[in-house]
C-alpha cells in the first residue's frame, strides 16, 4: 500500500474524531459498555478499515476479504462505530448499542452483526480464531491477511502464549497482530495487576517479527503494517503504544472508564472536546 | 463380556471414515493435541499431511484455531481425549464454536471409565454433562464400531457443531453395517412391552444382555439404543413409557446430567413412570482394569437386571 499525503491523513484523523463521538454517544446511550479501551484503538481500525484493510461492505462473505477480529471484545463500540461508518450498517443503529432485540451486542457476535468476523468477548482467544483463518487461507491459497486486535489485559491469558508458538511454528505470515498497549486493564496498571513486560522480547522469543510505534499516529500504523506484510516466513506483532481513553481530557489514563460508560454532563463535555457544538 | 460379539475399536472406525471423507472432501481438516497416535487421527496426518494440525499440548489454543478454520469454510474434525478435549477448553468451546454455531466436530476417545489404567485424572465422567448444557451443541456417543462409522458420516452433512464421544477399549459390535444412523433418532435393538432399557455406548450391550437376563424370568425388555443425548428422542421415551410403564437407563457416565437425567425430565414432564439411572455414582474414578472398573462402578448387566425389577415392582 502507498504511504499517506498529508490529505489523508487529515481525512482519517477527521474520521477518528467521527468514531470517537459515535463512541462516547454509543456508551452514553447503553448506559454501560468499555469506552477507555475502545478509545485507545481508534486510529488502529480506522487505519485498518479505511485504509488497509480489502473488503466489501455489499459483499461480507466475500472470500477473499482480509479478515479482522476483535480479541478485546470489549472495545465492540469502536468496532462497530467503523463498521457502520464503513457501510456495514446504519449508523442510526450505533445508538441501539446493548438494547435489547437489536443486532449491536454488548460484546461483538458474527451471528448477530454483519462485518463482524469472530465472536469475542471472552479474552484471550483471537489470536488463535486469526490462526485458524490464516492456515485455512494457506491451505486455499489465498493472499488474504489475516488482522487481530489484542489488549495488553489479554497478554495474562496463557492461551496467547499457545497462540503464539502456534503461528510461528506454522510460519503463519499473514497474520498481523496490533497490541493495543494502553498500560491498564480493569483493576489497574497492567504491570501492578500482572507484569507483562519485556513484551516485545517475549514476542521475539517466541519467533516473531516484533515493532513498536504510537498507535496513535496514521502514518506509522500505515508503515509497520506495510513492514509486516512484506515479512516472510513468520507471523508479526506490532505493540501500539496508547492512551487508554484517548482523545477526551477526563478519560485518558482514567481507570474507572475502563468499564464505564459516560454519565449526561460527561457525555456532553466529551462531544465538546470533539468538536461537536451544543 | 459376551461371545457372540465381536470386539472393535471405534477410533479405529472414526479414522478409518476420517480418511474416507477426507478422500471425498477436501474441505475436511483435522486437529489433535498431541494425541494423535491415541485418538488414530495420525492415521489421517498419514494420508492428508497438508489438512492436519498438531496443536501440541494446548487444547484451549486448539479449539479456537477450528473456529477459526471453520469460520473459513472447512469442516473442522477436533480429537483429543474425552478429559481433555471438555474440561481443559470449555471457554472456547462455549464462546467460539458453541454462541457462533461454527463447523467444528469434536471427536473425543478415552471416555468414561473404561480408560482403565490412568486413573481418575483421565476417566472423565462427566463431559456429557458440560457438552449437553451448551446451546447449538450436539451430543452423539455411538454404541460401537459400526455406528462410530455411521456417525462420522451423518455429522458431515450439516454445519453445526458436535460432540462425539468414545471411549478407549474395545467394545462389542452389536450392531450391523448396513443400519442406518440418524442425528436425534433412537434405534430399537430389542423389542418388549414390560420394560424399557435404554443406553448408550457400551452400555447398550449391557442392555441387551439384562434383557436375555430378563427374559429368563418371563419378562420383555424393550432395549432403545440412544446414541444421541441431544437433541433428544424424547418421542420414543414418552412412547416407551407409556407402552411399557417402567425404565431404566444405563450410561457409562455420571448419574449426574448425562442421558439418565435427560431422560428424566423428559418424563418427568410427559409420562411419570417409575424409572432408574445406572452409571457412575458422584465420585472420582480410580486405576484398575476396564472390566474390573465397570463392576466395580456398578455398570453391569446384572445391575440393569436388579434395576428392572425394582422399576417393575414399582409399576404395579
Amino acid at each position: 500500500m502507498d504511504l499517506m499525503h498529508e490529505k489523508e491523513v487529515e481525512k482519517l484523523s477527521e474520521r477518528a474524531r467521527t468514531i470517537r463521538q459515535h463512541i462516547v454517544r454509543m456508551t452514553h446511550a447503553a448506559g454501560s459498555g468499555h469506552p477507555g479501551g475502545s478509545l485507545s484503538a481508534v486510529e488502529i481500525l480506522i487505519t485498518l478499515y479505511f485504509k488497509i484493510m480489502k473488503h466489501d461492505p455489499e459483499k461480507p462473505s466475500w472470500p477473499e476479504r482480509d479478515r479482522f477480529v476483535l480479541s478485546k471484545g470489549h472495545a465492540a463500540p469502536a468496532l462497530y462505530a467503523v463498521l457502520a461508518e464503513a457501510g456495514y450498517f446504519p449508523v442510526e443503529e450505533l445508538l441501539t448499542l446493548r438494547k435489547l432485540g437489536c443486532r449491536l451486542q454488548g460484546h461483538p457476535s458474527m451471528t448477530w452483526t454483519p462485518g463482524v468476523e469472530m465472536s469475542t468477548g471472552s479474552l484471550g482467544h483471537g489470536l488463535a480464531v486469526a490462526n485458524g483463518m490464516a492456515l485455512a487461507a494457506k491451505l486455499d491459497r489465498k493472499l488474504h491477511r489475516m488482522y487481530v486486535l489484542c489488549g495488553d489485559g489479554e497478554m495474562d491469558v496463557g492461551e496467547i502464549w499457545e497462540s503464539a508458538m502456534l503461528a510461528a511454528h506454522y510460519k503463519l505470515d499473514n497474520v498481523t497482530m496490533y497490541l493495543d498497549r494502553n498500560m491498564l486493564q480493569l483493576d489497574g496498571p497492567t504491570e501492578k495487576i500482572m507484569s507483562i513486560e519485556p513484551l516485545a522480547d517475549k514476542w521475539k522469543a517466541f519467533g516473531w517479527n516484533v515493532q513498536e510505534i504510537d498507535g496513535h499516529d496514521l502514518r506509522e500504523i500505515v508503515m509497520a503494517t506495510e513492514h509486516a506484510t512484506q515479512c516472510h516466513g513468520k507471523p508479526s506483532v506490532i505493540i501500539c503504544h496508547t492512551v487508554k481513553g484517548k482523545g477526551i481530557s477526563f478519560m485518558e489514563g482514567a481507570l474507572h472508564f475502563h468499564g464505564k460508560a459516560p454519565k449526561d454532563e460527561e457525555c456532553t463535555k466529551a462531544l465538546e472536546e470533539l468538536g461537536v457544538c451544543k | 463380556m459376551n461371545e457372540k460379539w465381536k470386539m472393535e475399536s471405534q477410533r479405529k472406525r472414526y479414522s478409518k471414515a476420517l480418511i474416507e471423507l477426507g478422500k471425498q472432501r477436501k474441505d475436511i481438516v483435522a486437529l489433535d493435541a498431541d494425541l494423535s497416535t491415541s485418538t488414530q487421527t495420525a492415521k489421517f496426518a498419514q494420508a492428508f499431511p497438508e489438512r492436519f494440525f498438531n496443536c501440541g499440548i494446548a487444547e484451549a489454543n486448539m479449539m479456537d484455531t477450528a473456529a477459526g478454520l471453520a469460520a473459513s469454510g472447512k469442516t473442522v474434525f477436533v480429537s483429543t481425549f474425552a478429559v481433555f478435549g471438555t474440561g481443559r477448553c470449555y471457554d472456547q468451546i462455549r464462546q467460539s464454536i458453541a454462541y457462533p454455531k461454527l463447523n467444528v466436530k469434536i471427536v473425543v476417545s478415552h471416555a468414561g471409565i473404561t480408560v482403565g489404567g490412568d486413573g481418575a485424572s483421565h476417566q472423565i465422567t462427566e463431559d456429557i454433562a458440560l457438552m449437553r448444557v451448551l446451546p447449538n451443541m450436539r451430543v452423539i456417543v455411538p454404541a460401537d464400531a459400526p455406528e462410530t462409522y455411521r456417525v462420522i458420516f451423518e455429522i458431515v452433512k450439516d454445519r453445526d457443531p458436535v460432540y462425539v464421544r468414545m471411549g478407549r477399549a474395545d467394545v462389542p459390535t452389536i450392531t450391523e453395517e448396513q443400519d442406518r444412523f440418524k442425528i436425534g433418532k433412537a434405534t430399537i435393538m430389542h423389542e418388549g412391552d414390560d420394560v424399557t432399557l435404554i443406553g448408550n455406548g457400551i452400555m447398550v450391550s449391557r442392555c441387551l444382555l439384562a434383557a436375555e437376563e430378563l427374559k429368563k424370568h418371563g419378562i420383555e425388555a424393550r432395549v432403545l439404543n440412544l446414541s444421541t443425548v441431544k437433541p433428544l428422542d424424547e418421542k420414543i421415551i414418552v412412547k416407551s413409557a407409556r407402552e411399557t410403564g417402567a425404565i431404566v437407563i444405563a450410561e457409562e457416565h455420571s448419574i449426574l446430567e448425562g442421558l439418565g437425567s435427560a431422560t428424566a425430565m423428559v418424563l418427568g414432564e410427559n409420562a411419570s413412570v417409575p424409572m432408574r439411572r445406572v452409571g457412575i455414582p458422584d465420585v472420582f474414578g480410580e486405576s484398575g482394569d476396564c472390566e474390573e472398573l465397570m463392576e466395580k462402578y456398578g455398570l453391569t448387566a446384572e445391575n440393569i437386571v436388579n434395576a428392572a425389577h425394582d422399576v417393575l415392582a414399582r409399576k404395579k
